[in-house]
């Protein structure tokens, strides 16, 4: 068992360079035991890098990465019965069928999950008998999922989990995932999926350009530092007129959506709503106070594009 | 001893029953494995059509459908079926279970040693039953021969499957076996065919397993010649394999 204090992994100035590109840059993470991380960036963030360093398919150029006070590749032999894990690419012989390769990959770990009972708790009681490549997207996902989880491990690294599902499927896989954060076991997914990391994630790392851009709880990162009120509304209103309406700074980062800087109180809700009312203005979505996580992760990725 | 360790024996057996159940399962390999090899000796035993030299054409055949299916494990079913597992990142998945890879290994080397015991069997008991094939001595040499061939040509397959792309193994894997099949003496006597030529087919691995095979079941124990060309394959072939195999897609 880890030491509670000890966390369930450590990143430490991770870099990885393929050729001319840096795909991770110094990255520090840590991940708690028991708990539920999301790295979440655009393609080409280094997400996939960062979770292979520790999986041990990629040697780091710099720095280092414990798992369980393992190291990933030294260590692979002590590792791998206490880590599961679910790549990108399904990883998985075509003409296989779900039920054999699970007994086989059962079959790998001491004490594994019965794989029939895993089978039927992931949904593909019925397709236990198809081949993998007759199965749908969101089955061959949910097979993944559970070669993840038979070995009953510590730590669980998903990559993109639900890439290419139906929102059913999406929200099945969440559940699941969801059951092993309630079972105590720690858990790294990637995505670029915002609800996603928001639904299921203690904490959340975003990733740009190999580098941590921001950390936190999903409440901590969508609160922003400055009170402030948004909403959409049709494009191109008189701001000048507004904000001296409202008695504050009106910005309209993109078009439809205008930010109002000013403490959020029922006053400020109330000049904003009898200026629309006068100018016959419809309006869209009004959020007070927390910033989406989109638009979080939209601020600290543009930044990086401008630099 | 960890009571999360992986049960080694367990896992490699597991391994090696699901290799040989996807081996078994593609009808294009049981084909190439079991149906050519066996075509070949039955039909040019019974319809003597074809230039053996002075000997009947079974004692002729039998050592090099022997070869031949040798090679149409090894060289093209095991290359085939390893590169498709490496292209749809299967070797890459397995590379991340407790399975290490000299487990792996040993589970894809039981296997084509399950599907080499039959292919044997199926020929031996074929030739000496129906076709009233009388060997002279091999007990020694043969099943060492053997080994040896299946070492060189399996691992000239996986060199194939670990640095080509999926296509280019099936292709290239299936043009070598028709090449060997032609140029080494399988089917009838390198004799005939230019010097030079008969001397490439002579030193590549079925040719050699062939002439081995044939000096052994004449009762002429280890044929020197066949038998360094067999080692020199096998270390050479594993040497480039294990440095250049790549795991990953």
């Amino acid at each position: 068992m880890t030491d509670a204090a000890e966390p369930a992994i450590l990143v430490r100035g991770l870099t990885k360079r393929y050729g001319s590109l840096t795909a991770v840059d110094g990255l520090e993470l840590q991940v708690a035991a028991g708990e539920t991380l999301a790295l979440l960036g655009p393609n080409g963030a280094g997400k996939t890098t960062t979770v292979e360093c520790c999986e041990g398919y990629r040697v780091p150029d710099a720095g280092t990465v414990r798992v369980l006070g393992l190291d990933p590749r030294r260590d692979a032999r002590r590792l791998r019965p206490r880590v599961g894990l679910m790549l990108q690419e399904g990883g998985v012989y075509p003409m296989a069928r779900p039920q054999e390769v699970l007994r086989l990959f059962a079959a790998f770990h001491a004490d594994p999950l019965d794989p029939d009972e895993l089978l039927e708790r992931v949904g593909l009681s019925d397709t236990r008998r198809t081949r993998f490549r007759d199965l749908s997207g969101g089955q061959k996902q949910r097979l993944s999922l559970a070669l993840a989880l038979v070995g009953r491990p510590e730590v669980v690294f998903l990559d993109e989990p639900t890439a290419g599902l139906d929102p059913a499927a999406r929200r099945r896989t969440w559940e699941h995932i969801g059951e092993l954060r309630a079972a105590g076991v720690t858990v790294v997914l990637t995505t670029h999926l915002l609800d996603e990391a928001e639904q299921l994630a203690d904490r959340v790392a975003i990733m740009d350009r190999g580098q941590l851009v921001a950390l936190g709880t999903p409440d901590e990162l969508t609160h922003g530092q400055r009170a402030r009120l948004s909403f959409t509304a049709q494009p191109d209103l008189d701001l000048a007129d507004l904000a001296a309406a409202v008695g504050a700074r009106v910005e309209q980062p993109r078009p439809g959506r205008y930010v109002v800087h000013a403490a959020n109180d029922p006053q400020l809700v109330a000049r904003l709503t009898a200026w629309l009312a006068s100018h016959d203005v419809e309006l869209g979505e009004l959020q007070a106070g927390k910033r989406s996580l989109e638009e979080v992760f939209l601020r600290l990725t543009a930044e990086e594009d401008r630099t | 001893m960890n009571e999360r360790d992986t049960p080694m024996l367990r896992a490699v057996l597991a391994q090696a029953a699901m290799e040989l159940r996807l081996l078994v399962r593609s009808g294009e390999s049981l084909l190439v494995t079991f149906g050519i090899p066996v075509g070949i000796l039955v039909f040019f035993s019974v319809v003597e059509v074809l230039p053996t030299g002075e000997r009947r054409a079974v004692d002729f055949l039998v050592p090099g459908v022997l070869a031949l299916s040798v090679a149409a494990t090894g060289l093209v079913a095991v290359a085939i079926q390893t590169a498709f597992e490496r292209k749809y990142g299967v070797l890459k998945r397995l590379g991340g279970t407790p399975l290490p890879r000299a487990g792996f290994l040993a589970a894809k080397a039981l296997a084509v040693a399950a599907v080499l015991a039959v292919q044997v069997a199926l020929v031996t008991v074929l030739a000496l039953s129906m076709l009233d094939w009388q060997p002279q001595g091999g007990g020694l040499a043969a099943p060492l021969a053997v080994l040896l061939g299946t070492l060189a040509t399996t691992a000239l397959g996986l060199l194939m499957a670990g640095t080509l792309r999926a296509e280019a193994t099936l292709a290239l894997s299936n043009a070598a076996f028709l090449v060997l099949l032609v140029i080494s003496g399988v089917t009838f006597d390198a004799g005939t065919l230019p010097d030079a030529l008969a001397a490439v087919g002579r030193a590549l691995p079925v040719g050699a397993l062939g002439e081995a095979l044939r000096v052994a079941f004449d009762g002429g124990g280890f044929a020197r010649g066949p038998f360094v060309a067999l080692v020199v394959w096998s270390v050479a072939s594993v040497a480039v394999t294990t440095r250049t195999f790549r795991w990953e897609p």
